[in-house]
């Protein structure tokens, strides 16, 4: 758990984070998001310390970040950022080994480490290990930058905008796995963002700031039913919140009892597909299957579109 | 680019063979001297060589030439331009031991306008050609290593023990290493100093940049004092030092002899130095240094193992300026008793001996390509590993 209490950076008078406070929830994925110079990377950044808080605090797990020098703290900390930053003289194993490395971890618990790494990025240990970052696509030296972040195992993931420079196909494919990736190492993940899509694909609490102040602080859907101030709603869209509000729940969710003539979709499926496929389809209600394949319930078009207010 | 079934006059082999076969017509291939002082009568290859030698060479000269016209494979023409080296350097070695009788020491065959020509024409033409075999810095360094290896072997074998300037190094031999020595102490020793103290000035300037534009400004300054001036404003604060300080005096630092020299040498050496540390570190990629932080390493952590190996290259270029310029400098540190290959050449302008400023001159470029080429491909090694 992180807490951040009231949380201040002013470079001369102007005030580029002010007053922010929040709690952060352990394995959880909370995004924050905003226009440039909203302070949301400042923000982030004083968490690990790379900007040094004017005033306020950040406890982790109780315990005051200030308490330690900054680089201790940081080995703690994963740490992912856009344009990956990958060190263009080293490996890739050389790469993700950096924080193993600083914290003198057994050769071979880092070996073992990164080869772990590489499978879990979906990339060949065999044939990527030995080669050096600029040999590699975007999107791969994309996972491999998140990989290094991942390498000691942190309690914590700081992400500052880690899929601003990929394109879209390979930016949806990184979300996925970033999801996956939260599910199996139980990761707190802070990830920074400009695109409230992004936000609200992957948040479990989205953080909308703007001008050094935190305007809001709640579930996605919280942002979109009953949102804080006028920039929130702006930040959120208008004209499709209530799609938006559709996505964010699954077929799964959102099953009754009961089964369908219609078309089955997966429970993994959220609303705003399963609605589109039945009006595609012109049903009125569709099957939802589980994982292992069997059905589990029924949604009809009405009790999703009852879902779609507020 | 050409299309290889329409041959075309190579532009650089056309100037070459030009200059070249001019040279052989209106300059004499060799001076002779009957002693080392009397001004020398000057003669072309024909009149020195037998004829059957004279036309053998002739036709492999032009033989390089042709290559150097038309083909356009630069295996081809660097192999042409070895053969014109080769050709070029047993005709001088081949005249120098037909003009002197057996067993005279007292004249001099030296070498004239049109060997030198064609020297610079053949090696021209073989630097052309190695550029366009884009070797790598391995195959560089074997080149030069190869071609030492030749012309050591030769020289250790006697072949051109009649030309004046091995007349003047027979007799200067022992000085010669010594000397060969000392520039060499000189001009690394300077460019040790400066790096020890540029980098951190480098850095510090990347660091602060309020303080870059006065540091770099200041040396800037230095740079454009004139060599001898400098030496010459050295001069007096560090005679008055030694004065002052007299174990200073002990240890060689006095207004005159190598301490000047050095000094100026290493206040040179700055500019280039700093100047590329501060490039070199502002093209290292900030997300790199921005992640190396962000991963807790320290900063002493991120400036070695990050900033400075990823600026290396840049700083090496900046290392390489400074040596082939501190090689030719040292020179002027004989002028001030300082010694070095410098004192041949000022010794044989005094003495109006040619051949001796050459034995003091000839290994100064040797040592200056050599350095160029060695830091070249160490650059090149070190910058391969980078996108």
């Amino acid at each position: 758990m992180i807490t951040v209490e009231k949380l201040t950076k002013k470079y001369g008078a102007t005030s580029v984070v002010d007053e922010v406070s929040m709690v952060i929830e352990r394995n959880s994925i909370t995004v924050i998001v905003g226009s440039s110079g909203s302070g949301k990377s400042t923000l982030l950044r004083m968490i690990n310390r790379l900007v040094e808080p004017s005033s306020g605090r950040v406890l982790i797990d109780g315990k005051d970040t200030a308490s330690e020098p900054a680089h201790l703290l940081r080995r703690r900390i994963g740490y992912a950022i856009q344009g990956h930053g990958l060190f263009p003289h080293r490996t890739v194993a050389e790469n993700i080994a950096t924080v193993p490395r600083l914290l003198k971890w057994e050769e071979s618990r880092v070996r073992a480490r990164v080869e772990e790494l590489l499978k879990v990025f979906q990339l060949d240990p065999h044939t990527y290990a030995q080669v050096f970052p600029h040999q590699l696509s975007g999107g791969q030296q994309q996972r491999v930058g998140v990989a290094r972040a991942l390498a000691a195992e942190p309690a914590v993931l700081l992400m500052d905008e880690p899929y601003g420079a990929l394109d879209p196909i390979i930016r949806a494919k990184a979300q996925e796995d970033l999801l996956d990736i939260q599910r199996r190492f139980g990761t707190t993940i802070v990830l920074v963002t400009h695109d409230m899509d992004e936000a609200f694909r992957l948040g479990d609490r989205v953080a909308v700031m703007s001008g050094g102040k935190l305007l809001q602080y709640d579930r996605p859907a919280v942002l979109l039913t009953r949102p804080a101030d006028p920039f929130v709603s702006r930040m959120t869209g208008v004209s499709d919140r209530a799609m938006k509000l559709l996505s964010l729940t699954t077929a799964g969710e959102a099953a009754m009892p009961g089964g369908s003539d219609g078309p089955t979709v997966a429970a993994s499926a959220n609303l705003r597909e399963v609605l589109s496929e039945l009006v595609w389809r012109g049903e009125g209600s569709a099957a939802v299957l589980g994982e292992d394949g069997a059905a589990c319930g029924h949604v009809t078009v009405d009790a999703i579109l009852a879902r779609g207010r507020p | 680019m050409t299309p290889a079934r329409q041959p075309r006059l190579d532009p650089l082999g056309a100037l070459l063979s030009a200059a070249g076969a001019a040279a052989l017509i209106f300059l004499p291939f060799v001076v002779f001297k009957t002693n080392r002082i009397v001004p020398g009568d000057p003669r072309t290859l024909l009149e020195v060589l037998p004829t059957s030698l004279s036309v053998a060479c002739l036709s492999l000269l032009t033989l390089t030439a042709l290559a150097a016209l038309w083909v356009a494979n630069a295996r081809v023409r660097l192999l042409a331009a070895l053969l014109g080296v080769i050709v070029v350097a047993f005709a001088v070695a081949t005249a120098a031991n037909a003009l002197t009788p057996p067993g005279n020491k007292v004249v001099r065959v030296a070498a004239g306008g049109a060997f030198w020509v064609l020297l610079v024409c053949v090696g021209l033409l073989a630097t052309d050609a190695i550029t366009r075999l884009r070797p790598g810095p391995a195959l560089r360094v074997l080149f030069l290593a190869l071609f030492f290896a030749v012309a050591g072997l030769a020289l250790a074998h006697g072949t051109f023990d009649h030309l004046s300037v091995m007349r003047e190094y027979a007799v200067n031999a022992g000085r010669f290493a010594h000397e060969l020595r000392q520039h060499v102490w000189l001009a690394l020793g300077s460019l040790l100093a400066a790096v020890i103290v540029a980098l951190p000035i480098g850095i510090v300037c990347h660091r602060l940049p309020r303080l870059r534009a006065g540091i770099l400004g200041t040396l800037n300054v230095i740079q454009t004092i004139p060599a001898i001036a400098l030496v010459g404003i050295l001069m007096a604060p560090l005679g008055a030092l030694a004065a002052a300080v007299p174990w200073l005096a002990q240890l060689g630092i006095r207004g005159i002899g190598a301490a000047p020299a050095v000094v100026a040498l290493f206040l040179y050496s700055l500019l280039p130095i700093v100047a590329n540390t501060v490039v070199g570190l502002k093209r290292v990629s900030y997300t790199a240094v921005d992640a190396a932080r962000g991963m807790g390493m320290t900063n002493t952590q991120v400036l070695v193992s990050i900033e400075l190996i990823l600026a290396l290259p840049v700083i090496l270029t900046g290392i390489r300026v400074v040596l082939v310029q501190n090689i030719g400098m040292v020179t002027v540190a004989a002028l001030i008793g300082g010694g070095g290959l410098g004192t041949f050449v000022f010794q044989g302008i005094g003495q109006t001996a040619i051949d001796l400023v050459l034995l003091g001159a000839i290994p100064i470029v040797a040592l200056a390509f050599t350095a160029a080429v060695l830091l070249d491909a160490l650059v090149e090694a070190l910058d391969r590993v980078r996108p």
